[in-house]
């Protein structure tokens, strides 16, 4: 499509839309489908129809995550925003009945509340709002036109200016600067070169990806369409893991609406930009989030890391340049570059710019997915947007960074979200995913449920990953079974620098982390193990 | 080769190789000893064993000194309480790992994780050994191979694939399970692509990969091949 087809099409769409008086706009991402919301859509369809309610008066939209997953099925309305919450499909006429009125009681849900009010929606912008399965509907909301612009007005240059002026960093976990990422591959010489989308989520608890390719695909092929032309990338994979599999049908999906209109291929909006994007399905394997493991798997090898340097940005991908960055990352692209790099500097803490979306989930109020500016306290994250931990218990914990990350107790809550201060405090960024524990959770069996997860996990490379956590593991066992000694903490103790300080890759070096919290933050349980069992 | 020449400084000897050159090549041309295990000059590296570990100044992590470049002014350690600590940590975790018993073992006097473990003064291991009950394949006519002291070097896999040019040998399973296997884990004898060469018999480090009508201590490996296919080839390890 040429820059003014694109115009065209998105004035088209909103023309349409803005016809329609009501838009009942039905969650059906991951968290919603398995409650019946599609059964929901069916149900809202025949009861519209049965009272002659035309599709020009309200349309009934399957669209991607509302946020509040904890409280879904949900269903949000157009034009007033109003909200409902655990439907059915047997609400359908009450939900029809409540056009024009305040939603019934019951299903009523407050969207002034700090869970939807304390959000600053980049990434998600659209999740909810947008048709994930219409190319239409994000031409409509305003996809592709940054593409159109950066391809026909800007120079590669220009864009990795700006990103770097955004200060945007990577959010699979590591925070690298994804300008200087961006230079480095454009400067590596060597042809062809490869961009690649790491959509390999694999934290326990962390959904963010997941929901964003779910709600809004599109985003991210524009993001990635932006960053192969930064780089003067011309292959493109997406590598995502095969246990989303909606994720991966909107993604295809995707893909083969923005190849039929000429936004992937040969000659993108009529320059001579090409990109071709392919799919590659990850066999469950956690390691394989790991960039080096990532490449050799698509590569058809088995997914084990490789020291690096040389790293992907100089050799990578078949031994040509390659970048690597994660989904959400992506997705930040063409918002920065739409609104511009300062914009986007402007949000944030003085490091940490932008926004970061979170999976809030364990003992949590408010179940879902946030977005939330950098810089903002944990406070605010678990007790004004989460909710706090549900009644009758107490706070004890939050869980940062997947099993890479660590435990953070109470008295750091007034820590501000940012790349540095969690990882001053033993903890990592991440991806996104924050688990709460509240004081009925031992922290040496939060402790020991990540070890066995990084155990099972390993690829079996390099021996202290290999070995370490499987002895680490059975140390925490002894915690908690009753039989460990004082030797066998300060084995503990020695084997978490070791396999830090000596494993091979991202995975090894930061599986301690966990162990190493508690210990930090909750000593006391492992000398009170100690002391029940009596050694 | 680049042919540029670089100077550095290991343990605190200024030394100097050819730009290009790994920490390890540049120390052993020097005479500076690095423990090695998955390294096999003629080899390509797996970065796997981490016995090489080293200090290098202003590295914010330890670097493995096998694909490790130099650099212009590079301070290297080579040893240090805290790197002799974590290699005895490492041998120890291998020694648990799997059924090691010198006594018995066909390579008893010629195992590289043996005088890696003298060398190092491991005297005693500190953590519960693991005892799997692993598999021992003799289906082949001349080799077998013995699981319980496979230290997962990958020295087999690489010489197979790289230098004989067959991939018979690979690596299944993960973690702690994993294993090396000969094609799609099908018994030694009945591979299809093993050619017989014995190359990765005779570059095993431990008594895993033997000859078969080996006694105890009789498994001495034969590396010459290697330097003088490299070499033969053009390489550039010797």
């Amino acid at each position: 499509m040429s820059p003014d087809e694109i115009r065209g099409m998105a004035e088209r769409e909103r023309e349409h839309q803005a016809g329609r008086s009501c838009v009942l706009q039905v969650c059906t991402a991951a968290g919603c489908q398995p409650m019946q919301s599609v059964e929901i859509k069916t149900a809202l369809e025949a009861e519209a129809k049965a009272r002659g309610i035309g599709e020009h008066q309200c349309q009934v939209k399957s669209v991607g995550c509302l946020g509040l997953c904890g409280s879904g099925p949900l269903v949000r309305r157009e034009p007033d925003g109003a909200m409902y919450q655990r439907v059915t499909p047997g609400d359908a006429p009450a939900i029809l009945d409540s056009l024009g009125s305040a939603p019934p009681t019951h299903l009523f849900l407050d969207t002034r509340q700090p869970f939807f009010a304390r959000q600053t929606r980049i990434v998600t912008a659209n999740s909810g709002r947008i048709d994930p399965e219409r190319l239409e509907d994000y031409l409509a909301a305003g996809g592709y036109a940054t593409l159109a612009r950066v391809l026909t007005e800007m120079s590669p240059q220009e864009v990795i200016g700006e990103i770097t002026r955004s200060g945007l960093r990577g959010r699979g976990g590591g925070g690298y600067p994804t300008g200087l990422k961006w230079s480095t591959v454009a400067k590596s010489p060597g042809t062809p070169k490869t961009i690649i989308c790491n959509a390999d989520e694999g934290d326990p608890g962390a959904f963010m990806d997941r929901s964003v390719l779910e709600s809004d695909p599109h985003r991210m092929i524009e993001g990635m369409l932006i960053a192969a032309y930064a780089v003067g990338a011309s292959e493109g994979y997406i590598y995502i893991r095969a246990e989303y599999p909606l994720a991966i049908a909107r993604l295809k999906t995707a893909l083969r609406h923005a190849e039929r209109h000429g936004l992937l291929g040969n000659n993108i909006c009529g320059t001579r930009f090409n990109l071709r994007i392919e799919l590659r399905l990850g066999a469950g394997a956690f390691v394989c989030g790991e960039e080096t493991a990532l490449i050799a798997s698509i590569e058809g090898n088995r997914g084990t890391p490789r020291p690096r340097p040389p790293y992907p940005a100089e050799r990578g991908l078949f031994g040509h340049p390659t970048l690597i960055n994660n989904v959400e990352t992506y997705a930040n692209v063409p918002s920065i570059l739409e609104r511009g790099g300062e914009w986007f500097a402007g949000i944030g803490t003085e490091r940490s710019k932008g926004t970061k979306v979170f999976a809030l989930t364990g003992s949590i109020a408010n179940t879902g997915l946030i977005e939330v500016p950098m810089g903002i306290t944990l406070r605010d994250i678990v007790f004004e947007i989460g909710g706090g931990v549900p009644e009758g218990a107490r706070f004890k914990a939050v869980q940062t960074g997947g099993p890479s990350g660590g435990c953070i107790p109470e008295q750091y809550l007034n820590t501000p979200v940012d790349y540095e201060s969690l990882m001053s405090l033993g903890s990592i960024m991440g991806s996104g995913g924050m688990i709460i524990m509240d004081d009925s959770s031992s922290m040496i069996d939060v402790a020991r449920y990540f070890m066995e997860f990084c155990m099972t996990e390993s690829c079996g490379k390099c021996i202290p990953c290999r070995m370490g956590t499987v002895e680490m593991h059975e140390l925490l066992g002894r915690f908690l079974n009753g039989s460990a000694a004082k030797a066998d903490l300060d084995l503990l103790e020695d084997l978490c620098e070791m396999v830090k300080s000596t494993s091979l890759c991202g995975l090894g070096q930061s599986a301690p982390n966990p162990v190493l919290t508690t210990l930090r933050y909750f000593r006391p349980e492992y000398d009170a193990a100690l002391a029940a069992g009596g050694r | 080769m680049a042919g540029r020449v670089l100077t550095c400084q290991i343990d605190g000897q200024d030394v100097s190789g050819l730009e290009e050159s790994t920490i390890l090549e540049v120390a052993r041309e020097h005479h500076i000893r690095i423990p090695t295990l998955c390294h096999v000059p003629g080899l390509p590296e797996a970065g796997a064993c981490r016995v090489c570990l080293v200090e290098v100044e202003g590295a914010a992590r330890l670097l493995p000194a096998c694909v490790t470049r130099i650099a212009e002014g590079m301070k290297v350690k080579t040893e240090s309480e805290r790197l002799l600590k974590y290699r005895r940590m490492t041998v120890e975790m291998l020694f648990a790992e799997r059924n090691h018993i010198c006594s018995v073992c066909v390579s008893n006097g010629h195992c590289d994780l043996q005088w890696l473990a003298q060398t190092l003064g491991v005297d005693h291991i500190r953590f519960p050994y693991r005892y799997p009950a692993l598999p021992v394949d003799s289906s082949h006519a001349r080799f077998v191979a013995d699981h319980n002291r496979c230290v997962l070097c990958l020295r087999c896999v690489r010489v197979c694939g790289e230098i004989e040019g067959a991939h018979t040998w690979d690596v299944m399973g993960r973690g702690a399970d994993c294993l090396v296997i000969t094609d799609l884990a099908q018994p030694w004898g009945e591979s299809a692509s093993c050619t017989s060469c014995g190359k990765c018999v005779q570059v095993c480090p431990t008594g895993a990969l033997s000859e078969k009508g080996k006694s105890a201590g009789e498994m001495a490996k034969q590396r010459r091949f290697l330097p003088y296919l490299t070499l033969m080839r053009g390489g550039n390890h010797v």
